[in-house]
């Protein structure tokens, strides 16, 4: 990834592309992409870091039966509280995702990708997986449409899924060794029997590297998932990120293991702890010198429904969509505007921050080595800073730098239960959330309370509700800049900085 | 001679589809296998194809009540681990 000039960038560019810097690292990273491509990741909210602040996805559960066992997967487990990979409320036939799908997309206009990742591996149910996506190329053909796989059946489901409206495929690899293998997956199910350790990892890693090849080959966009697994392939993660860039992955999303005992997966049981937010970004960061990263993944549930962050798979449940008419012909219409005006706004976005960023360039005293910052964002979406403290469930996290601001993850306050009395949890919500925050000396939100106002400050950690409905990009530089300018920037830095990709 | 699944099955569908047989039925709270058709895959493969995809140790039995999967033997967790994560985990 390379870091862009601030100051010869003050103008969006007429190819369309991002000029200015689009949340950061992600225009960056996609900018060595071609045009086409680009294209085809512009209004993709989990290939686009920018575009998951406007546009909507959603995830229909069709596909139960798993073809290999993941140590970090129990597919027993389903609690509606929760939100991580695997995790569903309904498993659906593919009649009723159909149906649900043209709901939603009727109902939230910025949906724009429909996804198929489980629970099980889509391509393991092949006959489920592509009933549901015959009928909506057909139905929805404004709808992308999109799969994840453990890739262990992908070589062999490649034409097919080349038939449909589908741009890119993800696939989990967390290995290419065998021997790293056989400690995150005990077995695979192959030519009809169970084969258990090395040489299952060995057939699986085989099926992943073919089945990327076989998909850049005719064109189809591939992002790889890792999960990063302290000890087991933290090192050897680095090699996985050259070796499917060589082999034409085009983005790479490295994301941390959920493991507690409670959600009863082998890692869980056995005490595998999960990686924490340094080491996860440490290792984001080394990848980064050989691959496009992506950094806004949430590890949504397997039916989540909504913007990035957000879900509303509870206003789309079976019964709720039995009831609902649905024109589409017209709905599709109104998705056109909306879209129409989304993209109208990021432009607009664009121009502006391109324009604080040039002020930001100039107004920094040049000699002096400034530290970056860490900043928190809430938001609900729309590149703005726009939702209240105490109502935000993740926080976006930005570092700013005398060169840029970019974005760098997010930090989710419920990942695993919000605590409080049912669950015997003595830390209080509040609590929960700065410890959360940690390393965040900002936060920026568009209101916030009298209390946690106070305990924030005696965190470390500065609340701000200034600027709120501004862009976020915009206000992170201009609060970085205010602390530049108060002197608050100049002690030495102990860290490298982490922007030096 | 037929199979046998019981109630630790988790309903994760993998078996289903792969039975030669058509035996394996979705019934609550779990899936069944209806013992007058199944096989146990005699004549189409060499394992029985329920009991080789079947992510639960313990919940597939044979005609004589023994598990095919006996616990410790898919997951790599030892019985005792497992019974005292449990434990730790109920007392919290
Ligand atoms: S591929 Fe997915 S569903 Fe299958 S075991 Fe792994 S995580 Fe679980
Ligand atoms: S043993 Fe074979 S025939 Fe019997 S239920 Fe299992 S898959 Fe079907
Ligand atoms: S594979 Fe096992 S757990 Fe899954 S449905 Fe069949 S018997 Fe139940």
């Amino acid at each position: 990834m390379e870091l862009k000039v601030l100051g010869q960038e003050s103008l969006p560019n007429a190819a369309g592309g991002c000029a200015s810097s689009g949340c950061g690292g992600s225009t960056d990273q996609l900018a060595h992409l071609p045009e086409h491509i680009r294209a085809k990741v512009h209004n993709h909210p989990c290939y686009s870091e920018e575009a998951h602040h406007h546009y909507a996805r959603m995830h229909v559960a069709v596909a139960p039966a798993c073809n290999i066992q993941c140590h970090y997967c129990n597919r027993k487990y389903d609690c509606a509280n929760e939100s991580r990979p695997g995790v569903v409320s309904e498993l659906l036939t593919p009649e009723h995702a159909v149906k649900k799908v043209l709901a939603v997309a009727a109902n939230i206009p910025q949906m724009t990708v429909l996804g198929i990742a489980g629970p099980g591996d889509p391509l393991a149910n092949p006959e489920r997986t592509f009933a549901t996506f015959r009928a909506l190329t057909e139905q929805a053909p404004d709808i992308k449409l999109c799969v994840s796989t453990n890739g262990l059946a992908l070589p062999e489901q490649v034409e097919e899924l080349c038939k449909h409206n589908i741009d890119h495929v993800t696939i989990t690899i967390n290995c290419v060794d065998p021997e790293v293998g056989a400690k995150i997956y005990p077995w695979i199910f192959w030519n009809n029997r169970r084969i258990k350790g090395r040489r299952g990892a060995r057939i699986l890693i085989e099926q992943q590297q073919k089945g990327l090849e076989m998909l850049t080959e005719r064109g189809i966009l591939v992002k790889v998932n890792s999960v990063l697994i302290p000890g087991v392939n933290d090192e050897h993660l680095k090699e996985v990120s050259k070796v499917v860039k060589a082999r034409g992955a085009f983005l790479h999303n490295v994301m941390p293991l959920i493991a507690e005992a409670e959600h009863g997966t082998f890692y869980g049981v056995m005490g595998q702890r999960g990686p924490t937010h340094d080491e996860l970004q440490a290792l984001q960061d080394e990848c980064a010198g050989d691959m496009a990263m992506m950094r806004h993944c949430r590890q949504c549930r397997a039916d989540a429904v909504g913007m990035l962050g957000e879900d509303r798979g509870a206003e789309f449940t079976l019964d709720r969509i039995e009831e609902m008419e649905i024109d589409y012909a017209a709905a599709m219409e109104q998705r056109k505007a909306v879209h129409a005006a989304i993209e109208a706004n990021r432009e607009a976005q664009r121009r502006k921050s391109g324009e604080s960023f040039v002020s930001l360039a100039s107004l920094m005293p040049k000699k002096k080595e400034l530290r970056p910052v860490l900043m928190a964002v809430a938001t609900t979406g729309g590149g703005v800073i726009n939702q209240h403290f105490g109502h935000a469930r993740e926080f976006l996290v930005y570092e700013a730098s005398a060169q840029d601001v970019r974005f760098i993850g997010h930090r989710k306050v419920d990942l695993y239960c919000s605590g409080g009395d049912t669950c015997g949890d003595a830390e209080t919500a509040l609590q929960k959330t700065i410890r959360i925050l940690g390393g965040c000396e900002v936060v920026l939100c568009s209101k916030i309370g009298y209390e946690p106002w106070g305990e924030l400050e005696e965190a470390g950690i500065a609340p701000n509700g200034e600027h709120a409905m501004e862009p976020i990009e915009e206000a992170v530089a201009i609060v970085y800049r205010e602390m530049a300018e108060a002197g608050l920037l100049e002690r030495p830095v102990e860290q490298p900085t982490r922007a030096s990709a | 001679m037929a199979l046998k699944i019981i109630e630790s099955c988790v309903n994760c569908w993998a078996c289903e589809p792969l039975c030669p047989s058509q035996a394996i039925f979705e019934a609550h709270p779990h899936f069944l296998i209806d013992a007058r058709k199944c096989t146990e895959c005699e004549g189409d493969f060499s394992d029985p194809q329920c009991a080789s995809i079947c992510p639960i140790e313990g919940a597939i039995l044979d005609a004589a009540g023994l598990a095919l999967n006996p616990p410790g033997s898919l997951t790599g967790i030892p019985p005792s681990r497992l019974a005292e994560a449990m434990v730790e985990i109920q007392a919290r």
